[in-house]
């Protein structure tokens, strides 16, 4: 088996530079939702010690000092330059997984009659020419080891020019390499697994991929001994389909400012349902149980905590809006508990099923409301998301997302294309 | 059938509630309606659409107010009309390769033409393939 993996580099930053160019050799950090804490940082605001995930009230200081410029994410713009990129890189081999936003896998498979790196090569090219956007390419024998070969293409540890691939270090060199890489680089291997296996002497790629996987299947579970495997090059996880439809369908966010009263949160959910289900519709799915939840702010200890989900069944699957809101609802109201400040609500979207497959319940008459969504989504294609929703989402939405700095959407609104004097 | 994409090609329907009598003829030649993406747009991913502000590329057909359909697919040509980044702002001019640099031609009212020599940087963002203006 052979993988490439392909990533954006600081994408959201990456697909900001495209559009306002005066943001090149600036240090750029780019916002999460409601504009709490760094998610994407250009090089320069990585060398000046901006950290990934860091709060924006701990940087303003510091970006203040060095013009630091911190814009909200803008995820309509990120989208369609996602869709962009996946759809060039596409080309380059018979099976892709998109696996985020800014990164998919390749099925490298019957590329041994020509050179792997050309063809990396030709994909930054054509993705940096097409889009403007700069990616680097790991390749190697397992999906752990391409996504550690595309680190050491970033990082510039191994391989040239924003390639590498593993398949042409000798296996010294590849010894070598991965001592030098901490074990918490490893794709699956998060802060809480590298502190254990730590505490284990196992601190290094190398020390984990010579560790025995029977002992450390013992102590920690089965993923861990695949890891090992992948690890020295027997790959356990092939590529997924990306046709595959999802199992669940989350929309949650956190409140712009922190909501006590049951009537924002009823619009808070309401809106999430709506955009839950305008997706359940669009990969032809039904939802069997709808799990709506809420919760205070975790990191305000010193205010009252109230976080608490309920799981609704529906009477038949289904994928309408209102009836999806109405259960939802009704759960919300049975959570709800007064004198809370909460900070973040969401919606589950769960059992699903295809469309094609709805079993009609005997005492349950649904309405068949398909020309009515398929109208909703229809509109709101054309139009915006939230043209028309239903009347339980609200109107002006206090609680809604702070986007105080988003840029321009550049590819998806006619009103704001980018303009160009002459 | 649900919409998918922004981009929809548009299915003609052809419907013809004829049950009784003799089936229209033209069923067997049913062909998708003209699409003006297809004319306009040859490679997708790399098409952006820009507004123009100005009046300095009237002689070339670009009015203020235009949609431009941008191309990126392909490095700029001598002579092709592009989007260049001067100053990290977006113009639209003419390139055209000189002996010492590059000139950036205007053909119209308003700004001259730009001489942008080997020193300096000067970034293509795409080539124009299309202005659309209302008549």
């Amino acid at each position: 088996m052979s993988f490439a993996l392909i990533d954006g580099n600081n994408f959201y930053v990456s697909c900001e530079r495209v559009f306002d160019p005066r943001l090149e050799g600036r240090p750029v950090i780019i916002l999460s939702n409601n504009d709490g804490c760094a998610v994407s940082r250009s090089n320069e605001a990585k060398a000046l010690g901006v950290r990934m995930g860091a709060p924006w009230f701990q940087l303003r200081d510091l970006a203040h000092k060095h013009g630091i410029v911190a814009l909200s994410s803008n995820y309509a713009l990120y989208g369609d330059m996602s869709r962009r990129m996946m759809s060039i890189l596409a080309q380059y081999a018979p099976d892709q997984e998109i696996y985020s936003i800014d990164e998919c896998f390749l099925g490298m498979d019957g590329f041994g009659h020509f050179d792997r790196v050309v063809h990396a090569r030709q994909m930054r090219r054509q993705v940096m020419q097409w889009i403007g956007i700069p990616v680097c390419v790991g390749i190697a024998d397992t999906k752990t080891l391409s996504k550690l070969a595309n680190h050491c293409a970033k990082k510039g540890l191994a391989g040239t020019d924003g390639v590498c691939d593993f398949g042409q270090l000798s296996e010294g060199d590849r010894n070598h390499l991965f001592s030098q890489i901490e074990v918490g680089e490893i794709w699956g291997v998060g802060p809480q697994l590298t502190r254990q296996l730590s505490a284990r002497g196992i601190g290094t790629v190398e020390a984990l991929r010579t560790a025995d996987p029977k002992v450390l299947r013992r102590e920690f579970s089965v993923t861990m001994e695949r890891i090992i495997a992948e690890l020295n090059g027997e790959s356990c996880v092939d590529l997924e389909d990306v046709a595959s439809a999802r199992q669940q369908i989350l929309s949650s966010r956190s409140f712009g400012t922190y909501v006590s009263d049951l009537a924002s949160l009823e619009e808070a959910v309401a809106s999430y349902v709506g955009i839950a289900a305008a997706k359940l519709r669009h990969q032809g799915s039904i939802a069997g149980r709808v799990q709506v939840f809420i919760r205070t702010s975790p990191f305000r200890q010193d205010l009252p905590q109230h976080a608490q989900a309920v799981t609704i069944p529906l009477p038949t699957p289904s994928d309408d809006t209102l009836l999806l809101t109405r259960a939802a609802l009704w759960g919300l109201q049975r959570i709800y508990r007064q004198g809370y400040e909460y900070q973040k609500a969401g919606v589950m979207l769960m059992n699903l099923s295809p469309a094609g497959v709805r079993q009609p319940d005997l005492f349950y008459a649904a309405r068949n409301s398909d020309a009515l969504m398929t109208v909703v989504d229809r509109i709101n294609a054309t139009w915006g998301r939230g043209t028309l929703r239903s009347a339980a989402e609200g109107v002006t939405k206090a609680w809604g997302m702070k986007r105080e700095r988003m840029s321009q959407r550049w590819t998806t609104r006619w009103e704001e294309v980018p303009c160009a004097e002459c | 059938m649900r919409p998918r994409h922004r981009n929809l090609p548009r299915y003609p329907l052809l419907s013809v509630p004829v049950p009784a009598g003799f089936p229209s003829p033209a069923t067997d030649f049913t062909e998708d309606s003209l699409n003006l993406d297809e004319h306009l747009i040859e490679h997708e991913e790399a098409t952006f659409f820009v507004r123009v502000t100005g009046h300095s590329m009237t002689g070339f057909g670009i009015h203020d107010g235009d949609l431009l359909v941008v191309d990126r697919s392909c490095p700029p040509v001598d002579r092709q009309i592009v989007v260049a980044v001067i100053d990290g702002a977006f113009t639209v001019k003419q390139l055209c390769r000189i002996p010492d640099g590059v000139l950036l031609r205007s053909h119209g009212s308003g700004h001259g033409d730009i001489l942008v020599s080997e020193e300096q940087q000067l970034t293509v963002w795409g080539v124009v393939r299309w202005a659309i203006h209302r008549v």
